[in-house]
């Protein structure tokens, strides 16, 4: 009975993972196969991905839309990072009480839903167009600037300063350092594990981010990965070789991130929940 | 008196310094989340052309009770959260009991696998998906040659298959990301209950229904609510799937937003009204929910 329901247990795992892995080993081998091969399911590695790279880098604009994901997702995080530690920092070390309430109306926002706030945004980015053009629409800026402040990462860099050993923090003062300074020169470096999860997920999630860029970029110039692939995958001759190719290249910035750092997004992750 | 001056006015430092660390990030959050939903509460009470608005009262909110887009979109919305939110939920649930398991051999390799799906973009794994689930895609050829199914399945063009489509593929790409906020909190559970629940000869059952799921309810209620707020907010992947075919039949309510506003001749007082929608669900269902979890502590 007890060694059946290890086997049982053992087959469903093993089928869990499969069905998540498979669309992953599908996508790998069709960027080797030609678009007639992936039509008719062909799931053997064929001979065509240099040569779906070359079509993908000659017919689709797929390095300006790589650049610019780039620039977004790495400066969304960078900044977001800085903004949410300096603000999870300041509500738990400075803690008081009417620190703490707008904490909690901070909190609500995590409540509101993108798509009840993107038609609002966007006139206010079409009023700043007129003004200040680079950072309105049609800017990169403009994607980055109302999106890289979340009140998920402030919770999350709160709950993982509660560990944070509060005496080194007074060996500091001691040694004659600003409260600035503790921040930086302490704080920061003591903190490594838990920025290494906060960036995982803000690169992922800007890198992978669709909606409010479609809304603010019109350019196709400024196209960004999301979008170039949403468009490849909505025409109607598609060729599904080429297609697999940049879909893989897409993925492979957030997979390398995530595998590169995956200790460290693992031991934030419980941090944040403890 | 005298004496404590120093010590006051040092705590008001401190306080003030605080208050740097966090002003920047409370402007931001101000003026990018919450003026927006002041403008977009102001909005839906305007209608017009593009930014040719004029005050009409509640008309819009009257219109959403004639909308007929409006009501399939919501219903659509609502079958894939009451179907697909707590299958995956169990799921997330079940497949991380299983993994904490000391015994169990492979671990790393089956949470990284489970978990992969969550790497990747939304509209990558979208497009994926419509290709796998195409009427003459590998599924239904896989289907087929286990003779599991006589016919092709319209995946995408049936209206039933379609929504059926998208809450598989949102089950794929969610559940191992769920996982891990599981897999964390049962880590943190002291070992020496199940120790004593044995003992007592509780079976595994009991264990898990006894022990497990209480300690988890925090973790239930988080990972429900981010659920259903997602599920709300439902946009890529209904986008690049079935586009919202056929017809309305898979149509989320982010995505009518989206139309209204840029898709079809642009109604930004009504797609606010729209918008206003689900944020009145979010509020009534997240209510449900702490609502629910709180009862079961009582």
């Amino acid at each position: 009975m007890d060694k059946l329901k290890r086997v049982l247990i053992y087959v469903f795992l093993s089928v869990l993972a499969f069905v998540s892995i498979f669309p992953f080993l599908w996508m790998i081998i069709s960027a080797t196969n030609k678009s007639a091969d992936v039509t008719q399911g062909r799931l053997l590695p064929g001979g065509q991905l240099i040569e779906n790279v070359k079509m993908l880098f000659n017919t689709v604009d797929i390095v300006p839309a790589l650049l610019n994901s780039a620039k977004i997702s790495i400066s969304t995080t960078i900044l977001s990072m800085l903004i949410a530690s300096l603000a999870g920092y300041g509500f738990e070390i400075y803690r008081s009480k009417a620190k703490d309430v707008v904490f909690t109306i901070l909190l609500l926002s995590m409540m509101i839903p993108f798509a009840a706030i993107m038609v609002p945004l966007f006139q206010m980015f079409g009023k700043i167009s007129q003004t200040v053009p680079f950072i309105g629409l049609d800017t990169l800026s403009g994607v980055v600037l109302p999106t890289f402040t979340t009140a998920f990462l402030i919770f999350f860099f709160r709950q993982n300063t509660k560990m944070f050993p509060r005496e080194l923090l007074e060996a500091g003062r001691i040694d004659g350092l600003n409260e600035i300074s503790l921040f930086f020169r302490i704080f920061v470096p003591t903190m490594k594990t838990t920025y290494a999860a906060a960036g995982i997920i803000t690169f992922m999630s800007s890198w992978n981010n669709y909606l409010w860029p479609l809304i603010v970029l019109q350019s196709p110039e400024k196209r960004t990965v999301p979008m170039l692939i949403s468009n490849l995958g909505s025409s109607y001759t598609p060729d599904y070789g080429i297609i697999m190719t940049a879909i893989v290249i897409s993925t492979i910035p957030t997979a390398l991130v995530f595998f590169l750092m995956q200790k460290h997004f693992v031991a934030g992750m419980t941090g944040s929940v403890k | 008196m005298k004496a404590a001056q120093p010590g006051v006015k040092i705590r008001t430092r401190a306080n003030l310094t605080g208050w740097m660390f966090i002003i920047l990030a409370v402007i931001m959050i101000a003026a990018f989340y919450f003026y927006p939903m002041i403008q977009a509460l102001l909005l839906s009470f305007k209608s017009g052309k593009g930014m040719n608005l004029h005050f009409v009262g509640i008309d819009n909110y009257v219109r959403l009770f004639s909308d007929k887009t409006f009501i399939a979109a919501v219903k659509n919305t609502f079958i894939y959260l009451i179907i697909q939110v707590p299958v995956m939920i169990v799921l997330a649930m079940f497949i991380s009991v299983l993994l904490n398991d000391s015994k169990l051999k492979f671990k790393g390799f089956f949470r990284t696998a489970i978990f992969l799906p969550a790497v990747t973009s939304l509209v990558a794994y979208s497009v994926i998906f419509k290709y796998l689930f195409a009427t003459e895609g590998l599924v239904n050829k896989m289907l087929t040659n286990l003779h599991l199914i006589a016919a092709p399945i319209q995946w995408i063009t049936d209206p039933f298959w379609a929504k059926v489509t998208v809450i598989i593929a949102i089950t794929w790409r969610w559940t191992g990301y769920n996982m891990i906020f599981y897999l964390s909190a049962l880590q943190n559970i002291d070992h020496s209950i199940y120790e004593a629940a044995k003992i007592d000869g509780a079976s595994s059952t009991r264990q898990f229904f006894g022990i497990t799921v209480p300690l988890l309810k925090p973790i239930i209620l988080f990972t429900s609510i981010t659920s259903t707020i997602g599920t709300l907010q439902l946009f890529d992947e209904v986008v690049n799937i079935t586009k919202g075919g056929p017809g309305n039949a898979s149509m989320s309510i982010s995505q009518y937003i989206y139309n209204l506003s840029f898709k079809y001749s642009a109604d930004f007082g009504y797609a606010a009204t729209v918008s206003y929608s689900i944020v009145i669900m979010i509020i009534i269902l997240a209510f449900i929910q702490f609502k629910a979890a709180g009862d079961k502590n009582g």
